[in-house]
């Protein structure tokens, strides 16, 4: 196994910038997003995660997929160039492989979402001090899960010990890396261990998926969603939601088609053009959201999806917190 | 703060028994430290959900638009809460026979932001007790003074008494009255109208529109928000700035005369935007221009939903300019 040291972090991610743009971690005002950055000072002791998930790196909140003016029509489906994003966290890692299942599946390429995949390497970042909303584990997953990452680094005090998880991974590692020793390694293992147990929240998901099957019309549903007030904060930073509208923005002969992130959980997500509303009130928007995740996803992928990254019990204005929904649904 | 808890399980049981409400609206224990979550209270069975405590934070009075309105509903209310009632009886949006207001002389609620920045690690336990809150971390334990970490929306309240109640549990507390409530207000005026739009895009920039803020809002009722309507669409669906920009002004301004200042739309954002330097804006400007403060007296309509004869009208451009209108 490889390391390097954090003061070596500078100059490989320098040697990188004139191949790759590179994403990683920048805190505005005590809100972590994931930004291009220009030099790189480290990540920041206060990183825990995203508030946005980086999904939106290959799944833009707002994208445009082509535009137009008097008649010549102009593609935006691809990236320019390579990029890196650096210090992803294990659960958002395999949320993007569920959403590959979706946008990069067996039935449906969507080319702008592959695209942006394929010209992507993503360094993840272990997760040495979970906090209590994380229930990672519960999914398979864990706080050094390597899942859906290129390289996984892991944080060992002065240096970065680094699991190479695939060759589009080890091809950009540089002279700056150095093999650990056997003490390194060791620690590495110790701080997993420490870290795994550290994850207190477990949730029992199997089971979840039958009696989901027979709830639809179950009174849970209205207990369940009279104190949620029908944001889209649960929606819009989980990292495995993925409904989005498209729509067109034109004015004379000019104009572009966008595709914007949408929740289920708006009224208008479902409004019909006859002005029928299939789901009409938070009853049937909140079922919606958790038979998708837990029910749905689950037939069409064999997957849940949840990594349980914990940003919907963080961000709840209401404190709705999912690990209580699961476990009332066994419940049931 | 135990009391206070103990008497509206109380009163939410009495009010049960009776069969005078349907509902209690209050707030129980939440799940992560720092947080409470509202609590919708069917059965006298489930008064022992009901808890008090500075984490108390949500403007129940949102739920009274949202839910059925022939129910007849109990809500747990602060003086800010209260005022949103008022505000919402003014509209004709709610009726007062159907809702029994449980009034509490408030004296802040908590800012867990300005707690979590203080402590080095995540707090895992939470206790308050006279006044002060105790946070406990796997390496830490800090006591805060209750006062000092409040919400700004709290600093500056005037009201902390409920204007309207049915119920008062507690005594009434001492009003704030001496508070300079727009003096960061003033401050943002004197800038540049660059200096102001730099920190309007700055703030409205990291919008997500996950439209939270009017969610969590009592007087955002409208039953098709203009950001929803598709036919007209009145403005894109996006996140660019211009679209966010139309957001945050159209919402201000739909609050024209109607915010009680709350907090509720800050507390619920998840970006930390300041969503209050807008509203209380024109707060001040309904203030300065109508002397009428939201939620205060349920017989005084809005001044945007009235006329008199004597209103100011030196803002109305005759097409020579601005001039002094007298009546």
């Amino acid at each position: 196994m490889k390391k390097i040291s954090k003061k070596e972090m500078n100059k490989f991610i320098q040697s990188l910038m004139a191949d790759y743009t590179i994403l990683a971690p920048v805190n505005i005002e005590g809100i972590f997003f994931f930004k291009p950055v220009a030099d790189f000072q480290g990540i920041d002791g206060e990183y825990k995660n995203s508030k946005k998930p980086p999904k939106e790196v290959f799944f833009p909140q707002t994208e445009t997929m082509f535009k137009y003016k008097d008649g010549k029509v102009e593609s935006t489906e691809k990236v320019k160039g390579k990029r890196i994003l650096l210090g992803v966290r294990p659960c958002d890692a395999r949320a993007n492989l569920l959403l590959d299942n979706v946008f990069a599946g067996e039935d449906y390429e969507d080319i702008y979402y592959t695209n942006k995949r394929e010209n992507t390497i993503i360094i993840g970042l272990a997760c040495n001090e979970p906090s209590s909303t994380c229930f990672c584990s519960s999914f398979g997953g864990g706080p050094f899960s390597k899942e859906g990452l290129d390289i996984l680094l892991i944080d060992i005090k002065d240096s970065y010990l680094v699991d190479t998880v695939t060759d589009k991974g080890g091809k950009i590692l540089t002279g700056e890396f150095k093999e650990a020793t056997d003490k390194e390694v060791k620690l590495a293992e110790k701080i997993k261990n420490e870290a795994e147990k550290k994850i207190k929240s477990r949730i029992r998901i199997e089971g979840i998926k039958e009696k989901l099957d027979a709830m639809f019309d179950d009174p849970f549903w209205d207990e369940l969603s009279e104190r949620c007030i029908g944001c889209g904060i649960c929606s819009y930073l989980c990292p495995t939601c993925h409904c989005f509208d498209i729509q067109d923005e034109a004015k004379n002969s000019q104009g572009r088609r966008v595709r914007n992130w949408d929740s289920c959980m708006f009224p208008l997500f479902t409004l019909q053009a006859s002005g029928h509303n299939p789901r009409p009130t938070g009853k049937e928007r909140m079922r919606q959201r958790i038979m998708h995740k837990f029910n749905y996803f689950v037939e069409n992928y064999k997957e849940v999806a949840c990594v349980g990254c914990g940003r919907c019990i963080i961000n709840c204005p209401v404190n709705i917190d999912i690990r209580k929904v699961l476990k009332k649904i066994l419940t049931i | 703060m135990q009391d206070v808890q103990k008497k509206i399980r109380e009163e939410a049981r009495n009010l049960l028994a009776a069969r005078k409400v349907d509902l209690v609206i209050g707030f129980e224990k939440g799940t992560i430290p720092c947080r409470t979550s509202p609590v919708f209270v069917h059965k006298e069975d489930d008064v022992g959900k009901l808890v008090w405590n500075s984490f108390c934070e949500m403007n129940l009075a949102t739920y009274l638009t949202k839910i059925d309105k022939n129910k007849k509903v109990a809500v747990v209310a602060k003086g800010c809460d209260s005022r949103s009632i008022v505000a919402l009886l003014v509209e004709g949006q709610v009726k007062r026979e159907k809702i029994t207001v449980i009034g509490i002389p408030c004296q802040g609620m908590v800012d867990r932001r300005k707690i979590e920045r203080k402590v080095e690690g995540e707090i895992l336990e939470a206790e308050e007790e006279n006044g002060k809150i105790l946070v406990k971390g796997s390496s830490f334990e800090k006591v805060f003074k209750k006062e000092d970490y409040l919400y700004s929306s709290c600093r500056v309240c005037k009201h902390r008494n409920p204007s309207i109640y049915d119920i008062l549990i507690g005594e009434k507390v001492k009003e704030n009255t001496q508070v300079d409530e727009y003096a960061d207000v003033i401050e943002y005026e004197k800038k540049s109208p660059d200096e102001r739009w730099q920190y309007f895009e700055k703030e409205i920039g990291r919008c997500i529109r996950c439209y939270a803020c009017r969610q969590a809002c009592p007087t955002c009722y409208c039953e098709e928000c203009f950001v929803d309507s598709s036919n007209p669409k009145w403005i894109d669906k996006g996140v660019d700035l211009s679209d966010l920009a139309i957001w945050h002004i159209i919402r201000a301004y739909h609050q024209a005369g109607r915010c009680v200042d709350c907090g509720s739309c800050e507390r619920a954002c998840p970006m930390q935007i300041n969503l209050r330097f807008l509203t209380r804006k024109i707060n001040k400007e309904v203030k300065d221009y109508f002397n009428f403060e939201a939620g205060l007296d349920p017989a005084t309509p809005p001044p945007l939903a009235t006329f008199s004869v004597e209103d100011r009208q030196d803002f109305i451009d005759s097409g020579e300019g601005v001039k002094e209108t007298k009546l």
